[in-house]
């Protein structure tokens, strides 16, 4: 092995010809731009680790405690730095573990590229040791996936591999390299970006027929409604897309994947869409006369029954793939295109208008939620604590300047319902598979995706116990977590549904946990259990200025439900505010 | 809407996994194939499918969507079957004697235009091409007379109105490519799409 790596150096440092695929590998990363890597190593990616012991100083390789953990990472990190995500994982077991968070960054669009191991080519199908199927086994969740069995094929399959991770929609690719492929030495001659592929067309030409019938719709709207996802961040589009709604004077709600495109607080931002987003957008939905859809696909979650979603009105849908233009909702004009070229050309043709009216009919709505739930969620009237006056005091305390990760569940939609934010990027939490364990990863990856902000991770009891292992890449690299964990002591959405919906039969959610601060300790973590409200703020403040990773856990009420609430297999409309209401 | 017979024609890179990636579109959304064919098409290195099953118009448009979506499909279409020239081709193994003794199996033959491929002394196969209900009652008829095998082919069908689509697959080849090979259906296709 000594004599091999050495070899290997003193060709590359001479005549950078003959290279081995594992160096063809890193090559093709440092071209890319790619600074950081998460990873797990193992048997059949071992030749690639091989190669990047010599690639220390260039890449930055995170070791995780699970290939979960690592997709996860990369997949924080792509969202806060708008980059591609990478990992590798070894053969079998290590590429299987990767599927939940592929499968997560299919359905939320999220750009990653992961390098798998495999057993030599010639074992293939012979049930060898740690060999999976992984191309089958990752078909359904990735946007593309390639076997690699030729290192010659390396540059030219990972140039692709970047250009569709990261082009049109965005999603995740996966590259299995067999053994022999990594090992073996090929004459290299460089590597070239990849820009086109024939069979695949990331976004269309615009054509200004459809920007023209969508624009007339716009003019003659009474109460046009602007709804949008993260299309708009992945698009690189916000600025474009605030243009847009402040000419035409448009209020905007946005998707759980859309939030934070537009401030928080943008006077037309309304809120958040969906089963516990906010009031207003939700009821109004179906009042508006002309609904404008961009970057966003109509997920059930939003939509709640479809038969009685935005009937009356005309629907303009943008979005960069067409095959979710009248997939859920029937478009009266799709525009089929790059939101961010869109955009501009829709901005040009659209009179500037306000909307007094139906700007107040919004502020009626939010009056109404505030009165009925907002107020008592972020200041209590019982001395028992809510998830929402954490988030509030957090807000205050980072100026809404922080990133915040969420989990899955209450905790998740009440951060959603409640966090500022004052730029985009800054909200990262898994909205469409809704994976629990997501958390505590993605914050990882989101700290390296930019060390310049605050990153908190807020969690639950529940999905903190599924990814807890990831303390130990804390531990060992110290990227900068501040860790909240809101503690129920239920699994608290899945107890809600149980008391609304199933008789209060609370099957198998009274989970227990362990001293979570006492293992923080054990991790080298510092950390702390807050009860009190008195205590709340300067524990928040003590975790925000401590040097370093924090986690605090905070008591929360046990049986808290989070409202409003658009019970499944109900219209938007019906929207409801309070238990009784259901 | 009434389920009905759809073919839908794809054009695809020549890529191994390919065919698992577009047989799990219609698995998942549990829907069965009918029929399935895949071969090289007259441009080089381009392949493709023709997948024959039974649905709404609804569903089969947003399955073309996906499909299309998929990163090594270049096209795909669906069409009924008023729009189509469609083939299937079926062989049939007979025992020799049952032909050279009676006349009849021999008029069978000649009245369902079958052709003999290979003679042997103790069986002979016959091929006939056509539509399923012409090679199902080839069955039939033969069945009596000791049908030994029987085999059929996926279909291969021939869209009526595909015009240049020749040239339009070699436009793919190129970067920027000709309006035409960047359809937009929601503008060409504008009485079908833009409506409630």
């Amino acid at each position: 092995m000594e004599t091999l790596t050495l070899e290997k150096e003193k060709k590359t440092s001479t005549a950078p010809t003959q290279v081995s695929g594992g160096v063809a590998v890193l090559e093709a990363f440092i071209a890319e731009g790619v600074e950081t890597i998460f990873g797990y190593p193992g048997g059949a990616i071992m030749p690639i680790y091989d190669a990047l012991y010599d690639y220390k100083e260039k890449l930055q390789h995170i070791l995780v405690r699970h290939e979960q953990g690592a997709i996860h990472a990369a997949q924080g990190y792509a969202r806060v730095s708008g980059r591609t995500g990478v990992v590798f994982a070894t053969s079998g077991p290590g590429a299987t573990n990767l599927v939940t968070g592929l499968a997560d960054a299919m359905i939320d669009s999220t750009p990653v590229v992961c390098i798998t191991g495999q057993v030599f080519a010639h074992l293939l199908g012979t049930d060898a040791f740690q060999e999976t199927d992984v191309i089958n086994i990752t078909t359904p969740v990735t946007k593309w996936n390639y076997q690699v069995t030729d290192a010659t094929e390396i540059p030219a399959v990972l140039a692709k591999a970047f250009y569709i991770a990261g082009s049109g929609r965005p999603g995740p690719v996966l590259i299995d390299i067999t053994k022999n492929a990594q090992l073996q030495l090929f004459e290299y001659s460089g590597y070239n970006k990849c820009d086109h592929i024939r069979s695949y067309r990331p976004k269309p030409i615009v054509r200004k027929e459809y920007i023209q019938e969508a624009a007339k719709l716009i003019n003659e709207a009474e109460r046009p409604f602007v709804i949008f996802g993260q299309g708009v961040i992945l698009g690189k589009a916000e600025k474009e897309f605030k243009k847009f709604i402040e000419k035409a004077g448009i209020p905007a709600a946005w998707t759980i994947m859309g939030m934070s495109a537009i401030p928080t607080d943008h006077p037309l931002g309304v809120g958040m869409l969906g089963m516990h987003g906010n009031y207003g957008p939700n009821v109004l939905t179906n009042e508006c006369d002309v609904l404008i859809a961009v970057g966003m696909r109509f997920d059930d979650r939003v939509t709640g029954r479809l038969d009685k979603y935005a009937k009356q009105a005309k629907v303009i849908h943008l979005d960069i793939d067409p095959s979710e233009i009248d997939k859920n909702v029937k478009a009266t004009v799709g525009v089929w295109g790059d939101c961010k070229e869109t955009l501009p050309l829709l901005t040009e043709l659209i009179e500037q208008k306000v909307y007094p009216q139906w700007l107040k009919k919004f502020n009626e709505y939010k009056q109404k939620e505030v009165d009925k739930v907002i107020k008592e969620e972020l200041d209590p009237s019982s001395d028992v604590l809510t998830m929402g006056e954490v988030i509030k005091l957090l807000n205050e305390l980072t100026e809404g300047n922080a990133i915040i990760v969420t989990d899955v569940g209450q905790h998740q939609m009440v951060a959603c319902r409640y966090a500022k934010y004052n730029q985009s990027k800054s909200n990262v939490t898994s909205g469409g598979l809704g994976t629990m364990g997501y958390a505590l990863p993605a914050a990882i990856g989101a700290a390296y995706g930019d060390p310049s902000r605050t990153t908190v991770a807020i969690i639950g009891d529940g999905g903190f116990q599924m990814t807890v292992q990831e303390l130990g890449t804390i531990m060992q690299f110290k990227p900068n977590v501040k860790i909240i964990i809101l503690n129920n002591q239920f699994l608290g959405m899945v107890r809600q549904w149980q008391q609304l919906f199933h008789e209060k039969r609370y099957s198998f959610v009274d989970i227990t946990s362990p001293d979570f601060v006492q293992v923080a300790k054990g991790y080298y973590i510092p950390g702390k259990t807050v009860c009190k409200r008195e205590e709340l703020r300067s524990s928040l403040k003590e975790m925000l200025d401590n040097h370093g990773s924090y986690l605090l856990e905070v008591m929360v009420g046990k049986e808290n439900n989070v409202f409003p609430m658009v019970p499944q297999g109900r219209g938007v409309a019906e929207c409801v505010l309070c238990k009784e209401e259901i | 809407m009434q389920k009905k017979e759809y073919t839908i024609t794809v054009y695809t890179e020549n890529q191994i996994g390919l065919l698992n990636r577009i047989a799990i579109i219609f698995s998942r959304r549990k829907i069965n194939i009918e029929s399935l064919n895949t071969s090289p098409t007259e441009v080089d290195s381009v392949h493709r499918f023709t997948i024959v099953i039974n649905e709404i118009e609804d569903v089969v448009s947003k399955l073309c969507r996906q499909i299309e979506k998929q990163v090594e499909v270049l096209k795909a279409y669906y069409n009924t079957e008023e729009e189509i020239v469609w083939q299937e081709l079926a062989l049939y193994k007979v025992s020799t004697d049952a032909i050279a003794e009676k006349v009849k199996v021999e008029r069978l033959l000649r009245e369902y235009g079958a052709r003999a491929v290979a003679i042997r002394k103790d069986y002979t196969v016959f091929e006939t091409t056509g539509h399923r209900e012409e090679t199902d009652n080839l069955i039939k008829a033969l069945e009596p007379y000791g049908l030994i095998e029987f085999v059929r082919s996926a279909r291969v069908a021939i869209i009526k109105g595909s015009s240049d689509f020749h040239e339009r697959l070699k436009e793919f080849e190129y970067k920027e490519p000709g309006e035409d090979a960047i359809e937009n259906e929601f503008l060409d296709k504008k009485e079908e799409v833009f409506s409630m």
